[in-house]
């Protein structure tokens, strides 16, 4: 019922007084004291209340940085956990200023649904995870499986296609809040169940016996992660998309949350640039010069993020794989501050 | 005082005139309402092409792409659009609500009586039953339904076979599919005629019963058509039928028709919550009839049941009517819930996977809107035909 009245809200809103859309998200952001940021309702790693409700995971340490880099101050967010099929309306109607919550740039989101993606914070693709008693290695040994999903995803798309193009039987079963979904599949409603396969880790850690849960090997679609504006603000989008460019260009110069400060003394051009004490890398943004300085103070640079909410340094333990930089062999790559 | 004659009205001023007067609000007002929609819909449409987010109706004949678990009609995520999607939903909610409305009606009048037995036990069971239900969220009992019926269910592995070709488990019923080779049209005449037929025996035996009095077992003829002519023609060797019998595939049961777990959540949810307030308004309805029309009725040597029957229940319906089709338009709103239990419904179809997809919220979320207006609608003028069928007449 919440949704129905968010949607209707969002029509009411786009027939009467539409989110100014044109209008400048920074002056709006900065007037207002807060960012508004659309996050998970609750997904281990990549954002999640914990039990003090404070937000943890990849995509609210992004909405941290942005918050710092524009506040100097990282606790300056206000988090509104959105569900998969609210996530859009929220934020072109002018609910939230950036959505980062796990979601795939695709080619139609870019386009009809009036979003900016600003880049891929998490390399990801489509998995299936299975009870280890069923005996499967394999997603091609799922013909006739019942399938659990969220619903109003890409993820429905790419299930149906998957089985289609095997020439597959399917069922599915499809629920709007990921929690039913998995709970679903833990009470074997569904012999599978299927999402971008960090979700499935972040999963499995709900399971009732994680150990008895095997994710299948095959990767069936590319998911890019990544957070997503409004069209028609490009002051914002530039933001917004140098934000993640500056954390990973942090990570690639080794500039981490404990040397930072040190780093400020660095004779490095390339260092100097990027901290503010040289040129006027912020203010080209419409911020302050040492706004990627802040961003790497107070949240500190991707790695350390992707390690302390996702990799070895978490429960969900992801290992860097294709989110490593790309020195390192993975697609972590960012524009260079000049 | 002076009176104008009846032939010459007093003449004003048209700038006074109360006729003219409201007919120039109207006129006003509706300029103005127009006016206001008009300017929405165009603010809607700069703003949508502002922003660039896809508008028109177009995408209703584009391909769907995605799998539904429950399809009335045929459906295929290979060929079906996102119109196929919309009529899926739209069964699939016209299905849990037309059921949930019979089945919270039976259960609904069953509580209200019970609540008046005189029965102690039965009364405060009727009770208890009517406190609980209604006080407790809807979506809190639809899905302690759906995981006490999955929970309940066996495992495929271990499917529990019911004599005649059933299989029970925690993925649904499944049922064995007939298909009719030859001889359905027969079978389906066979049970029109029944059906006719028993209604035209009721018709005379109520004469009968007006003119001499004699009473004739109208259900027991009923039944009797409408198990005995079907059976004729079968016994005739005119149906040629094929059975698909459902059977155990490596994971799921593949062949027949199943009644899905998310159905049965869904229905059961639905039926016992509106119930509860049947009962309610059922139980307003009877203590509204006056005690002495209990009385005459015993007076005339009439027992409990019939009076309640036909002295009773006829007179509670006039209050009974309104504040149930209440209950109807919410029962049907309320399947909307559906989303938390995993039914595919209008609501999760259409404003779930296929806003989504589409990205076009405005048109799917109108077309919803105007749905289930078109049903509350339907729903009402219905109820409202019969509330003046069954209203007193004076005369």
């Amino acid at each position: 019922m919440k949704k129905i009245v968010a949607t209707l809200a969002f029509a009411a809103a786009a027939g009467l007084a539409m989110a100014p859309a044109q209008a400048q998200t920074l002056k709006a952001v900065k007037d207002r004291g807060s960012l508004s940021c659309g996050s998970n309702t609750g997904l281990a790693g990549f954002g999640i209340p914990d039990a003090q409700g404070n937000w943890t995971g990849l995509d609210v340490d992004f909405c941290r940085a942005v918050s710092a880099a524009i506040f100097n101050d990282p606790t300056k967010v206000k988090f509104v956990p959105l569900t998969a099929k609210d996530r859009f309306t929220a934020l072109q109607s002018g609910d939230v200023d950036v959505l980062a919550r796990n979601t795939t740039w695709s080619s139609s989101r870019d386009t009809q649904a009036g979003l900016n993606f600003t880049g891929v914070n998490y390399y990801d693709g489509q998995g299936f995870i299975v009870r280890k008693d069923l005996k499967v290695n394999s997603a091609l040994e799922l013909a006739d499986a019942a399938v659990c999903v969220q619903q109003g995803t890409t993820t429905e798309l790419n299930l149906a296609d998957y089985f289609r193009a095997n020439k597959m039987k399917l069922k599915t079963v499809a629920f709007a809040q990921l929690d039913e979904a998995v709970k679903a599949y833990d009470s074997k409603r569904c012999d599978a169940y299927t999402t971008d396969a960090s979700g499935l880790y972040a999963a499995r850690l709900k399971l009732e016996k994680p150990d008895e849960h095997l994710v299948l090997p095959e990767v069936i679609s590319k998911e890019p992660l990544g957070p997503a504006v409004r069209h028609g603000d490009d002051q914002w989008f530039d933001i917004v998309k140098w934000v993640h460019y500056a954390m990973v260009n942090a990570e690639e110069m080794g500039i981490t949350k404990a040397n930072v400060e040190e780093m400020r003394k660095s004779d490095n051009p390339d260092v100097k640039r990027f901290l503010g004490t040289e040129g006027n890398f912020g203010e080209q943004f419409g911020l302050t010069k040492d706004w990627a300085y802040q961003i790497v103070k107070h949240v500190g640079n991707y790695g350390e993020a992707f390690e302390r909410n996702v990799g070895a340094n978490s429960p969900l333990k992801v290992q860097r794989g294709l989110n490593a930089l790309w020195t390192k062999g993975g697609l972590q790559y960012a524009p260079p501050v000049r | 005082m002076s009176v104008t004659p009846a032939s010459e009205p007093p003449k004003v001023s048209p700038l006074y005139d109360p006729k003219i007067r409201s007919i120039a609000y109207q006129v006003l007002l509706c300029a103005f309402v127009v006016g206001l929609i008009g300017f929405a819909i165009k603010n809607a449409a700069d703003n949508l092409a502002r922003a660039k987010i896809a508008s028109g109706f177009g995408f209703w004949n584009n391909l769907a792409g995605f799998d539904i678990s429950q399809h009335l009609i045929p459906y295929s995520s290979v060929t079906s659009t996102y119109g196929d999607a919309f009529w899926v939903g739209l069964l699939n909610t016209l299905l849990v609500a037309v059921l949930g409305i019979i089945l919270a009606t039976v259960l609904g009048f069953g509580v209200g009586i019970a609540r008046l037995s005189k029965n102690y036990l039965v009364s405060r069971i009727a009770n208890g039953y009517v406190e609980i239900i209604r006080n407790l969220p809807l979506l809190l009992q639809l899905l302690f339904w759906y995981n006490a019926v999955l929970k309940a269910l066996p495992q495929v592995r271990d499917s529990v076979a019911i004599p005649g070709g059933l299989l029970l488990n925690n993925r649904g019923l499944f049922l064995p599919a007939f298909t009719f080779n030859y001889g359905g049209q027969l079978l389906l005449g066979a049970i029109g005629a029944a059906i006719v037929g028993g209604l035209a025996f009721r018709f005379w035996a109520k004469r009968q019963q007006i003119t001499t009095g004699k009473q004739y077992p109208t259900f027991l003829v009923f039944l009797g058509l409408l198990i005995g002519l079907p059976f004729l023609v079968l016994l005739a060797g005119q149906v040629s039928v094929s059975v698909a019998y459902p059977e155990a595939s490596r994971f799921n049961i593949r062949g027949g028709t199943e009644i899905l777990p998310e159905f049965v959540a869904l229905l059961l949810g639905l039926v016992i919550y509106t119930a509860a307030f049947i009962g309610e308004v059922v139980r307003a309805g009877i203590l509204a009839v006056s005690k002495g029309q209990t009385e005459a009725a015993n007076a005339l040597g009439l027992r409990g049941g019939p009076t309640l029957r036909l002295v009773v229940i006829p007179q509670a319906m006039r209050v009974i009517i309104p504040p149930l089709t209440n209950q109807y338009l919410n029962l049907t709103k309320n399947s909307s819930l559906a989303v938390a239990v995993g039914y595919p419904d209008l609501v999760q179809i259409f404003t779930g996977t296929v806003l989504n997809q589409t990205n076009q919220a405005v048109e799917v979320v109108v077309i919803t809107m105007a749905v289930y207006l078109t049903i509350s609608l339907v729903t009402s003028i219905g109820m409202n035909w019969y509330n003046s069928r069954k209203a007193l007449v004076e005369r």
